[in-house]
Order: structure tokens, then sequence, then C-alpha cells
């Protein structure tokens, strides 16, 4: 269970954001939608423990020490352009202790074993964003309750939304929660939105 | 309650991505092993990852070792080719050129994971953050510190240091050199997002590195004398062993800054 309490971001000397306040139970997902600027990045960072509110915390199950289980996909697609897909996933998976044998798996997971040793540098905008996302197929389904996800479509086909739809189901019906900033509409049933 | 017990046992970093285990959630307590990231094998995961990057990428090695062969060869066209006045100017000449060589590859230490994102994928992968700095300089040493000392013993045969100095002069800059990626490897952290940081980190760690030029130097003066270089090396190496802890722990605090 995530609570966010009162929350608010100073950006220099401007208010992003001020009282936000929200819930989110097992199994739950919330869409963050609002204009440029709005602050949806900055409350994905700010939840992810990347940037500290300047009023508010975040409670994971009631606790407040800012230990929350979660995997953060920001703007950038964190690959290195001279590493294979298959390389750029087993250093995810190595840096999350998750086991190798997974990376197969995670890749056919976006559909991506056709490409998985070609460099990232020779993957268009696309597959590049899927093989970010792939990162969340390492784990299992729920096994890292918090997904942060900021702009997860952006350049996705068609194929690759409804693929991406059904990692989301796995993972909310293992009681996972999906939070996600977008101004696309996202294949996940039943989203809460919050208006920034 | 055991969930936050379980936390206080268990000292990490912000954000440790560990599945919370509470005696009402079982299911997450049996898959929790899997994800659970142990920092060695973050770092270890880090460390390779970022060997793999230079052996694929080895134009900054290559250029740092350029650059020092350079720098070196530079000192006889200025002070002329007698070879007493050169050998009296080599040990300074040769830690100064490779502390200038070693300070080439660190503007981007930090700054490339940190455009392609890949450096929020560290700061929430459970390493913490000073564990995080300690794998950048210990690569940055491994990638640019030893191809460095490979490259001594021509640098010294252009400076016309004696041979009997050669020895000391490569275990002067090998002290020399993982003191500076230590200390850069602050630098970097610290410049991170700041405009021209690049421009900035110089200013900052040079000066910082003054006794470990002036060390080394005297080190290599001595076995050039026909002395013992030990005392040297040993203050050296104190200088290092102070900068092992506490540089990786200034830049894991300048990391957390955003």
């Amino acid at each position: 269970m995530l609570h966010a309490e009162n929350l608010a971001c100073l950006r220099g000397e401007r208010v992003v954001f001020a009282g936000l306040s929200f819930a989110l139970a097992p199994g739950e997902a919330l869409l963050l939608t609002g204009a440029n600027g709005a602050g949806k990045s900055t409350l994905l960072r700010l939840l992810a423990g990347l940037l500290r509110p300047a009023e508010g915390r975040v409670l994971w199950n009631g606790a407040a020490d800012g230990d929350v289980p979660l995997r953060y996909l920001g703007h950038a697609d964190a690959l290195k352009p001279a590493f294979t897909a298959a390389e750029n996933l087993g250093f995810a998976a190595r840096l999350a202790g998750v086991p190798a044998v997974r990376v197969a798996a995670a890749l056919a997971a976006m559909d991506l074993t056709p490409l998985a040793l070609l460099p990232a540098r020779a993957l268009s905008s696309g597959q590049k964003r899927r093989l970010a996302l792939a990162r969340l197929a390492l784990d299992g389904p729920g096994a890292v309750p918090l997904w942060l996800l900021d702009e997860p479509t952006t350049g996705l086909d068609a194929a690759s939304v409804e693929r991406l739809g059904a990692l989301f189901a796995a993972h909310r019906a293992a009681g996972g929660m999906v939070i996600a900033a977008t101004h696309l509409p996202l294949p996940l049933d039943a989203a809460r939105e919050l208006r920034l | 309650m055991s969930a936050s017990d379980d936390r206080k046992a268990e000292p990490g970093g912000l954000n440790r991505p560990r599945p919370a285990v509470s005696a009402s959630d079982d299911r997450k307590a049996e898959t929790g092993g899997l994800n659970r990231p142990r920092p060695a094998r973050a770092f270890l995961a880090l460390l390779a990852r970022d060997l793999r990057l230079a052996l694929r990428h080895p134009t900054e090695t290559l250029a740092a070792v350029m650059f020092f062969v350079l720098v070196a060869a530079l000192f006889p066209f200025g002070v002329g080719p007698a070879p007493e006045i050169l050998a009296r100017l080599a040990p300074g000449a040769l830690l100064a050129s490779a502390l200038l060589a070693a300070l080439l590859p660190l503007d981007r230490l930090f700054g490339a994971d940190a455009e392609d994102g890949s450096l929020d994928l560290l700061l929430l992968s459970g390493l913490p953050r000073a564990g995080i700095a300690l794998a950048k300089a210990l690569a940055h040493w491994i990638t640019t510190g030893l191809p460095l000392i490979a490259a001594t013993p021509i640098a010294c045969a252009m400076l016309n240091l004696p041979v009997t100095a050669w020895g000391a002069a490569l275990a002067a800059l090998a002290l020399a050199t993982a003191f500076l990626s230590l200390l850069g490897t602050a630098g970097a952290a610290l410049t991170l997002g700041a405009r021209r940081g690049g421009l900035l980190l110089p200013l900052l760690v040079l000066p910082l590195a003054i006794p470990a030029v002036i060390f080394g130097a005297a080190a290599i003066e001595a076995a050039g004398a026909g002395l013992s270089p030990s005392p040297f090396l040993l203050l050296l190496g104190a200088g290092l062993s102070l900068a092992l802890p506490l540089a990786p722990i200034a830049a894991g605090a300048a990391l957390g800054e955003d």
C-alpha cells in the first residue's frame, strides 16, 4: 500500500505542485495526466526517491523511511549504445540481482528476441523503448510491487502497446501497482487518474 | 511491525528496491529473495559494465595514454636536449603529465550515465551512493591509471630518467593515479549537472593533487640519487588510504543532490 501525504515540490523558486495526497492499493493503477510542466515527471522522481519533497512524505505499508521496492523507467531509456540488447538487459538483471536466465524471457515478453544480438545503437527509438520496458519483465509479475513509468508508450507500435498491456495485467493480477505519467491512452484497465 | 524491524536490521541506501516482507504478505516473501539486490553484486556488475564499455570504446584510454606520452615528449623541446637538465626535470614532468592525462576522461565519468538515464538505474539499485562512486573510481583507475603506468617507461626514456629510478617512477605513478582517480570521482560527482562542469573539474581537482605531485616526484628523485624512495611512497600511500574512504563518501553525497 502506497500513501502520498501532502506532497509539495519546488523547482527553483517555483511551486510545481503542493498539497498532493493519494493512496494506491495492490493491483491498482494510477495515471498522472496534465499539461507539460505540470510536474508529472517530477512526481515520479519524487516517489522513486530521486528527489526529496519540499513538504509531505511517502509511506510504504505505513512506514516512511523511504524504502519502497520499485522499478523506475524515466524519459531516457538508460541503454548503452555499444551494448547489445541482451547485454543491456543482462546488466539490468545483474544490478537488480535477478538471475541471468530471466533475460531471454524478458526479451521475448517485448518481442525483442530477434534483436537480442544487435547493439542498442542500431535499434529504432521505439525498439529502444521496448528494450527499456523489457526491464520490467525481468522480475516476476508483482515481485517488485511498484512500477513508476514516465511516458512508457512513447514511440511504441500498436502490437507493442498490447504486449505492454499483458505485462501490466499480469503485474497487477499479482498485486503489483503501476503509476504512469502519460499523454497517450495506456493499456491499463480501470486505472484511476490524477490530474496535476 | 515485522517489516519495519527487518528494515532497521539491514541498513542500506535510500529506496533500496527490496520487497517489503510482512506477516500478511507471504507471497512476496517467497519471491523476495530473488529480487533482493546485494550491494556487492551490484558493485561488481557496475564495475564489469564500465570495464566492458571501455573495451568497446578504447579511444578514451588511448587518448589519455597518447596525451601523457606527448606531454612528456614536449619537455625536451621546451628545455633543450641537455641530458642532465632533462633528468633533473623528469620526476616533476612525469607526475604532472600523468595527472593531466588521467583528468581527461573524468569529465564523462558520471556525465554519460546521467545523460542516458543509467544513473537513475544505479541510484535505485540498492548500491549505496558511495559504493557507486567507488566502483566508478576503480573503473577509472583500471581504464586510465593502469595504461598510463604501462606507458611510463616510454615517458621515462624520453625524459632521460636514470634507469635506477624507473621502478620508483612506476610505483609513484601507480599511487598518484589511484589518488587522482578517487579525488577526480569526487570532483566529477560535484560538477555533475553544472554548466561547463568539464572546465570546473580540473580547477577543483588539481590543487588537491599537489601532495601527490610533491611526494611522487620526491620518491623518483630519491631513487635517481641512489637513496631509498620508500618514505615518500609511504606518504603517498597514506594520502591514498585517506582518500579511499573519504572521496567516495563525498562523491556519494554529491550524487544525492539533484
